[in-house]
């Protein structure tokens, strides 16, 4: 088949290399989206109030902001008042920032969801407060998060392709460039589809045994 | 050039975008509506043949990336079908349809499941049929208990309106961009442009939280906000 | 054989759920106004026996007549017989989103196809009937547990159906709420209507019974008119059961 041709040793190596790319985008981005988004979530629960504000203000800017026109400003905006960003790194910076922002969601909503009483327990410990969230609610809240942190990953991946429209060629990048090429937009971005869906797929079962292996009892 | 005189120039050509953006946003929520709720429907209570149909459906379509969706429908579905000289607007308006039926599906899905067993048990026991009972007692409280995560759809609608710059949908972001472009000062024009969305998606919320006060019903309070 | 005053008539019924016997082959008659009370431990087939007999679970044997009709198996007509039956449940299973006076109408208006006002107007008859009148707007979630029964009462009522099931209305409900429950069902007797009812009020069961049955593993073990129960040999067993209740 003359398709089955065009796929194999066309399409797919041009796709491995976009492929590497996107996986890239994601792991640069999803620990950083974790860690910052636990911070924000910490301040809004626990912060002072001009940090609640703060965090408050970063949650409703990077949920309300199209994740594309965050990109634009990274992109093509930084450089007009002197900061010039490659497209890769303006990406990640961007995916960071939405990340972060669903995440701590996710993630202040399980530290709400811990009792009061394993507060009062580590102070009581002598803990400082700090301590006490580190040691003990966040490690509770975080895991408690995971079904969360794990759908937002799913979303990662997934929009990790606007990566592309700041000239990135990323997975549905290199995709765009054969299918315009060899005009094959149907079977190139059927298959650009199914590779997503593959990661997507993998993904939720990697968490359903990542959930299994870190539960705790009750 | 002053910020203020420019963007009052080009205050028409952006409010066209505001439109346009919100005309997404309705086909969106609309067709998503119109394609999620029968799609719960038979997820729930169809065939095992109508589920497989629709699991897949939803499936595809939550699992790909909005953009490939674009691209695949602009540049090789609707031409195939001989559909090619649809205007993008269209075509993002259905992709966004698809794309939010999928996920409306599995809002509604969930609101039908956790409509107790004793209802549809009530209802037949009255005579009713099994559709009747499914229009008539079970649907209205689906909707009632999934309106506040359909509400949720709304932000991210909103701002998934904007991948459809990738199709040359004149919409908000795009006419942001060509004034970026035409007037070589990007920084402040993508801020008005963010601050836009930051208002719509603030006065879309608060609208819905008011439908969802003014259509509920006892026993159904929203815990949303 | 059937008489001219036989409403139902239930000729072997029997159901199992996998292994378990839930029904082994009940047979029995009820006349017109007659009230039937169904004694028992919890899980011998009393409120599966209510079921079989408006299908809405199925019987994998015997046959169920009303007015010598036959309900078992009969497909789509099966609606038009459960709109005859009326049937109580142990909660309430009121219509959420409804107030009560719809919760009343909706079947007037969905399956019988009665006009708007003539609805509301049977409904209004109907919670007068079990004194839910001054609570037509409420909501279920609104309503105390006796009062969402005698709610549900009444939309079974309205439909005028030839014979109520009753299955452990007063179950789900607190101790101080089961009198209001009780004394609407004692009014229907009054009046006429004919009643199967499950029950484990047995105070109630012994005032209210024309016949008394006594079911265990399935099975119609002893019946007898109430007022035979301290002397009949044939209620040993029965005897045993109410024995245990402090109220006798």
């Amino acid at each position: 088949m003359d398709q089955t041709a065009f796929i194999i040793n066309t399409l797919l190596p041009a796709l491995w290399g976009g492929l590497v790319v996107t996986l890239g985008l994601i792991a640069f981005t999803a620990p950083f989206g974790v860690l910052i988004g636990a911070g924000v979530a910490v301040g809004r629960v626990y912060g002072s109030r001009p940090v609640q504000y703060l965090a408050r203000a970063y949650v409703t800017f990077f949920k309300g902001t199209p994740l594309l026109l965050l990109l634009f400003i990274l992109y093509f905006g930084l450089p007009s008042i002197g900061i010039s960003l490659s497209p890769f790194v303006a990406s990640v910076l961007g995916f960071i920032f939405c990340n972060s922002a669903y995440d701590s969601e996710y993630i202040r909503g399980s530290i709400r969801s811990i009792k009061e009483g394993q507060f009062t327990a580590g102070l009581a410990l002598g803990m400082a407060r700090t301590q006490v969230i580190r040691y003990v609610i966040l490690p509770q809240a975080l895991r408690r998060s995971i079904p969360g942190l794990v759908n937002e990953f799913v979303y990662l991946i997934k929009y990790s392709s606007l990566a592309y429209m700041v000239t990135v060629v990323e997975l549905t990048g290199a995709g765009k460039m054969i299918a315009t090429r060899y005009f094959t937009y149907n079977e190139t971005f059927l298959v650009v589809g199914l590779v997503y869906l593959f990661l997507v797929t993998i993904t939720t079962i990697g968490a359903h045994l990542l959930e299994r292996r870190v539960a705790i009892p009750g | 050039m002053d910020l203020a005189a420019l963007l009052i120039d080009w205050l028409p050509f952006l409010a066209t975008g505001v439109l346009l953006t919100l005309g997404l946003v309705i086909a969106a929520l609309g067709v998503g509506f119109i394609i999620g709720l029968p799609a719960a429907i038979g997820q729930v209570y169809g065939s095992r043949q109508v589920r497989a149909v629709i699991n897949i459906y939803v499936w595809f379509f939550r699992g790909l990336p909005l953009l490939v969706l674009l691209f695949l429908f602009y540049f090789g579905i609707f031409p195939l079908l001989g559909l090619g000289g649809v205007s993008p607007f269209l075509v993002g308006a259905f992709v966004l349809g698809l794309h939010g039926g999928a996920y409306q599906a599995e809002i509604f899905r969930g609101a039908l499941l956790s409509i107790g067993e004793g209802q549809m048990t009530a209802a037949r026991s009255l005579g009713m049929s099994r559709t009747q009972a499914i229009r008539h007692v079970i649907l209205p409280q689906a909707l009632l208990i999934a309106l506040p995560g359909w509400s949720n759809e709304y932000p991210t609608v909103l701002t998934d309106t904007s991948v459809c710059y990738a199709i040359g949908v004149t919409e908000l972001l795009t006419r942001a961009s060509v004034i970026v472009s035409t007037e070589y000062i990007a920084m402040p024009i993508y801020l008005v442009c963010a601050g836009i969305y930051l208002v719509l998606n603030y006065v879309g919320i608060k609208g819905l939280h008011m439908l969802e006060k003014r259509v509920s019903v006892p026993g159904f309070e929203s815990g949303s906000d | 054989m059937t008489t001219d005053d036989t409403i139902l008539r239930v000729e072997g019924l029997a159901k199992s759920f996998g292994t378990t016997e839930v029904l082994k082959e009940v047979s029995f008659t009820v006349r017109k106004g007659e009230t039937k009370v169904f004694i028992g431990p919890s899980g011998t087939g009393k409120s599966t026996l209510l079921r079989c007999i408006n299908q809405l679970i199925v019987p994998d044997a015997g046959r169920v007549y009303l007015h010598g009709e036959e309900v078992t198996h009969a497909g789509a007509r099966i609606n038009h017989y459960r709109a005859k039956i009326g049937m109580v449940f142990q909660n309430f299973n009121l219509f959420d989103h409804l107030t009560a006076i719809r919760n009343v109408e909706i079947a007037l208006l969905k399956v019988k196809g009665m006009k708007e006002d003539e609805a509301r107007e049977k409904a209004l008859f109907e919670l007068r009937r079990v004194g839910m009148e001054d609570r037509a707007d409420h909501y279920p979630a609104q309503l105390s547990g006796g009062q969402a029964q005698r709610v549900s009462i009444a939309r079974a009522l309205a439909m005028d159906p030839d014979v109520m099931l009753f299955d452990e209305p007063t179950s789900a409900l607190d101790p101080e709420l089961t009198g209001e429950v009780l004394e609407v069902i004692r009014g229907l007797a009054r009046a006429g209507m004919t009643m199967l009812i499950v029950t484990h009020e047995m105070r109630f069961a012994l005032s209210i019974a024309d016949e008394l049955l006594f079911m265990e593993h399935g099975t119609i073990l002893e019946r007898g008119a109430p007022g035979d129960l301290a002397t009949s040999p044939t209620f040993e067993r029965t005897r045993q059961f109410t024995g245990r209740f402090a109220d006798l």
